[in-house]
């Protein structure tokens, strides 16, 4: 078996932690009337929830560097679709 | 060798004739042999393309008469939406990377099989279970579907044919193609033999590398959109209904966001087939190989952003147009630099004719054809004047059939000896050129040319104006369907009775040809390694026959 | 031949390659609800009022609870993985289990919310929602699209960790492949003698693959942990579009 780099438990109660609390905190902002910025706020905060499942319970941060590059590949690809797309939408 | 696994003395088996498990048919279509897979594929993609065939032969006899020649408006619909649907779906799609991507795979990197050998299977059967679902959508519900292959909203969601189950077949015909995708990727990442770094791999390896990023990527993007198509259908859903605040547009977005990058997953393969052969009968190493690589992934990844090139006159902002025009051209370089490359590596080098070398420079003279036409399509001013009309149909015909699949017949000419293990006859190859090349561009020249005059596609009729060159194109039709015809049969008659092959026949130098034609079930007896590039002739006089 | 002294042995298996296909079908995963996501942003920057009218309707203590529920479902699915490859095929077991309840309990809640809406005929083609804003009509679309595609996700990830729950908790098996020899013949034992053959699954290409079992040992095989990871990315990568399904319909008011 290959060697792999062994998350301790303990680590995936403390991510988890922080995944609730980041929870509590995006409800509260959803509260505040932030007008434009509620939105960004919003996917913010998501994008740092997502960032800690991705690394630790996915385990990319461990992983070789090849599974960085992919998931960055098929990252920008998304973005770049959406972003062409909004050049159509924003200026009809 | 791997613990656990005694040795035995090897057998000269071919991968044709071993036994396992299974016997007869069931050991054909319950094989997770990489070889078999690649010709389980080849049986039913070319069966699908001769049915395509008949169907374009059919369409062309509509035309040879004004009015109603052989049938109605509503089946001229049908016929061109099936045939659109089978070619690009049950044929160039696939093609070349189901066939060829997994037979050749494998051997090229020096490895047994696929990273995921029951995946490989599981995605021919999947491609079978979607090609079963569009012929039952022929038969079943309102009848087959006329809403041309790209089933635009909001008539898709309308007509009263059978939509939905057309665009579930294709639901599911992406799964194959996006399961293969990932298994080529895996399987170039972890299995390449001992020595075979990233600069030794050959072309065709990295054509089919950067396609299956496209599978994996791309695909997905259609299957949202055919599923969002069905639940409109189905349930009312009106994501794309103008009355429920939908909008059409955003379906031929999502539709051109996949169908774009898929004419990539077309012609990449084609391209690397190229690029395998050209070395091998100039008898000189590839000019430029790692151009040759990088070109392979830039068009891929600019592929992603030239979509809405087929969309200038839809309603799109003129900003988008500009941009999208722009970024078209740009993707013409890569392809060029491939062009470039071969033609460098052609000169002064020792060229031996072959039919496979043939169908490859006739590939680079049509192909090239229809990247300029894009070009004419891609300048926003010119593509008013063309916009679905012929003069597009042709395009795409010189790109997608002077181009992938003149790549497919290439390849299937050069790697047919090491799969069969048998020769086929050149003089009938060189005949059925003859009727293929000429066929084709009487068809489709002439298409270009009154498309430029203004003859509309997808028209079931035509004006008296445009009759003479409809009656040249079908006579071409003929012409080409006689020259495939009689290719195919020559190589029915080949793996009937071909004469035995051996093992190099074309003195290649990539390590398929290290192996006896047709290979062993496990590929190598032992696994090479690697001490140089591809195409190592530069030192060699003439390689062993 | 007789006599092969055979020791127990595993196929020689590609752990990274596993999980590197794994990750390339995420992907795929990814681009096809990025493909809805795209949708809502084009729709959310046309109809910003209707879309923050309409969320304003959907019940933000229930959105929130089903993020709590899956997110604690993603930590039961690292530790199920985690003692697994600590050697504790039990409490995996439980683990696994675990986050199959949880993940019922999505689903549940899910119904409940749609049948409320339901209720109150806001369905897709409904007359009732016909009659408000287009603006509101997409919304509809859009949040039954999305959420009814992630819940059939979660739906077949049930589906997936109850094999799993399968694998993990029975006893392991390793497979050997010989080149050569009648498979009636063989035997194989293990250290005190005791034949530990299970069953001939059959002819492979190159020859007779046996299975056998493991009577003495609870070990853990390389092959069901990798499933068992794989199955595991699945699992989060639901949880990770549901972490961005949840702002966009249920916090944007």
């Amino acid at each position: 078996m290959e060697k792999r780099h062994s998350v301790p438990l303990g680590t995936y109660f403390m991510i988890w932690f922080g995944l609730l609390v980041l929870t509590g905190v995006t409800v509260t902002a959803a509260g505040l009337h932030l007008g434009k910025l509620s939105i960004i706020v919003a996917i913010l905060i998501a994008t740092v929830k997502g960032t800690y499942v991705l690394f630790y319970f996915m385990n990319l941060k461990y992983e070789k560097r090849i599974f960085k590059i992919m998931f960055a590949v098929a990252l920008s690809t998304f973005m770049i679709i959406l972003l062409l797309t909004f050049v159509d939408v924003s200026f009809r | 060798m791997p613990d656990g696994v005694a040795d035995a003395a090897h057998h000269d088996l071919s991968f044709l004739t071993a036994s396992g498990k299974h016997a007869g048919l069931l050991s054909w279509i319950l094989s997770t042999d990489h070889k078999r897979i690649g010709i389980l594929y080849l049986t039913a993609v070319v069966s699908f393309f001769l049915v395509g065939v008949l169907i374009g032969l059919l369409m062309r006899i509509e035309q040879l008469s004004i009015g109603e020649t052989i049938m109605k408006a509503q089946m001229y619909n049908a016929a061109f939406t099936l045939h659109g649907v089978i070619m690009i779906f049950l044929f160039i799609i696939p093609g070349i990377p189901a066939i060829f991507g997994n037979f050749f795979l494998p051997l090229l990197i020096g490895a047994r099989d696929v990273a995921f050998p029951r995946l490989n299977l599981l995605s021919w059967w999947i491609y079978m279970l979607g090609a079963t679902l569009a012929i039952t959508a022929l038969f079943t519900g309102g009848g087959p579907p006329d809403t041309g292959w790209t089933f635009y909203a909001p008539y898709s969601i309308r007509s009263g044919t059978n939509v939905t189950l057309a665009v579930f077949a294709a639901f599911i015909l992406g799964f194959s193609s996006l399961l293969t995708g990932l298994n080529f990727i895996t399987t170039i990442h972890r299995l390449r033999a001992p020595g075979m770094n990233w600069f030794r791999i050959p072309l065709f390896v990295w054509s089919t590398y950067a396609t299956a990023w496209i599978q994996v990527l791309a695909t997905p993007v259609i299957a949202i959109t055919l599923l969002l198509v069905m639940a409109e259908r189905l349930f009312g859903l009106g994501l794309f209904d103008p009355a429920k605040g939908g909008d059409p547009l955003l379906y031929q977005h999502l539709f051109w966001i996949y169908s774009h990058p898929a004419v990539y997953i077309m012609i990449l393969p084609a391209m690397g087939v190229i690029s395998e052969i050209i070395p091998t009968f100039a008898r000189k190493t590839i000019f430029g190989y790692k151009s040759i690589a990088f070109s392979s992934l830039t068009i891929a990844f600019v592929g992603y952003l030239v979509w809405g090139h087929h969309m200038y006159t839809s309603g799109m902002s003129d900003t988008a147009a500009w941009v999208f025009s722009l970024l078209t051209f740009l993707v013409a370089v890569p392809s060029a630099v491939k062009v470039f490359n071969w033609t460098a590596t052609l000169y002064k080098g020792a060229i031996e004719f072959s039919p496979a070398l043939l169908f490859a420079l006739t590939f680079i003279f049509l192909f090239s054809i229809g990247g300029l036409t894009g070009l004419i399509q891609g300048a926003l001013l010119t593509d008013i004047h063309v916009h679905d009309t012929y003069f597009v149909v042709g395009h795409f015909h010189y790109t997608m059939f002077g181009g992938t699949g003149f790549g497919f017949l290439a390849a299937l000419l050069y790697w047919f000896p090491k799969m069969f293990g048998k020769m086929y006859d050149r003089r009938s190859i060189y005949i059925s050129w003859f009727f293929i090349f000429v066929g084709f561009n009487l068809l489709f020249f002439t298409m270009m040319i009154m498309g430029w005059m203004g003859m509309p596609r997808r028209y079931y009729d035509h004006l008296e104006y445009f009759h003479t060159h409809h009656v040249v194109a079908t006579v071409g039709s003929w012409v080409l369907a006689a020259g495939i015809f009689f290719f195919f049969y020559t190589f029915l008659k080949a793996v009937r009775s071909g004469e035995k092959a051996p093992s190099n026949p074309w003195s290649g130098s990539t390590l398929e040809w290290r192996v006896s034609s047709p290979p062993p079930p496990e590929n190598f007896h032992e696994i090479p390694t690697v001490t140089g590039g591809p195409y190592d002739y530069g030192h060699e006089i003439e390689g062993a026959r | 031949m007789n006599g092969i002294a055979v020791h127990g042995m595993e196929l020689h298996r590609d752990a990274t390659g596993a999980r590197m296909g794994m990750w390339l079908f995420l992907f795929s995963e990814l681009i096809l609800f990025g493909g809805l996501f795209l949708l809502y942003a084009v729709y959310r920057s046309s109809y910003p009022e209707d879309f923050h009218y309409a969320a304003s309707h959907l019940d933000t203590a229930v959105g929130t609870i089903n993020t709590l529920i899956l997110l604690t479902s993603s930590l039961t699915m690292a530790l199920a993985i985690g003692v697994l490859e600590r050697g504790n095929r039990r409490l995996s077991s439980i683990l696994i289990a675990l986050t199959i309840l949880l993940g019922i309990v999505f689903l549940v809640n899910k119904f409940f919310e749609w049948s409320a809406k339901f209720d109150h005929h806001l369905y897709p083609n409904s007359e009732e929602l016909l009659l408000h804003t287009p603006g509101e009509n997409v919304f509809y679309a859009l949040y039954y699209s999305m959420t009814g595609l992630h819940g059939i996700h979660v739906l077949v990830g049930i589906g997936i960790l109850s094999f799993m729950l399968y694998y993990v908790a029975r006893k392991p098996r390793r497979a050997l492949t010989l080149r050569e020899g009648d498979p009636s013949s063989i035997i194989v034992q293990d250290g005190k003698g005791k034949k530990i053959w299970q069953h001939q699954t059959g002819e492979g290409v190159f020859g007779v693959d046996l299975t056998f079992i493991y009577n003495e040992h609870e070990e853990v095989t390389e092959g069901t942990t990798i499933k068992l990871e794989n199955s595991g990315l699945y699992w989060h990568l639901v949880d990770v579009i549901w972490i961005f399904l949840f702002p966009l319909f249920y916090l944007i008011t």
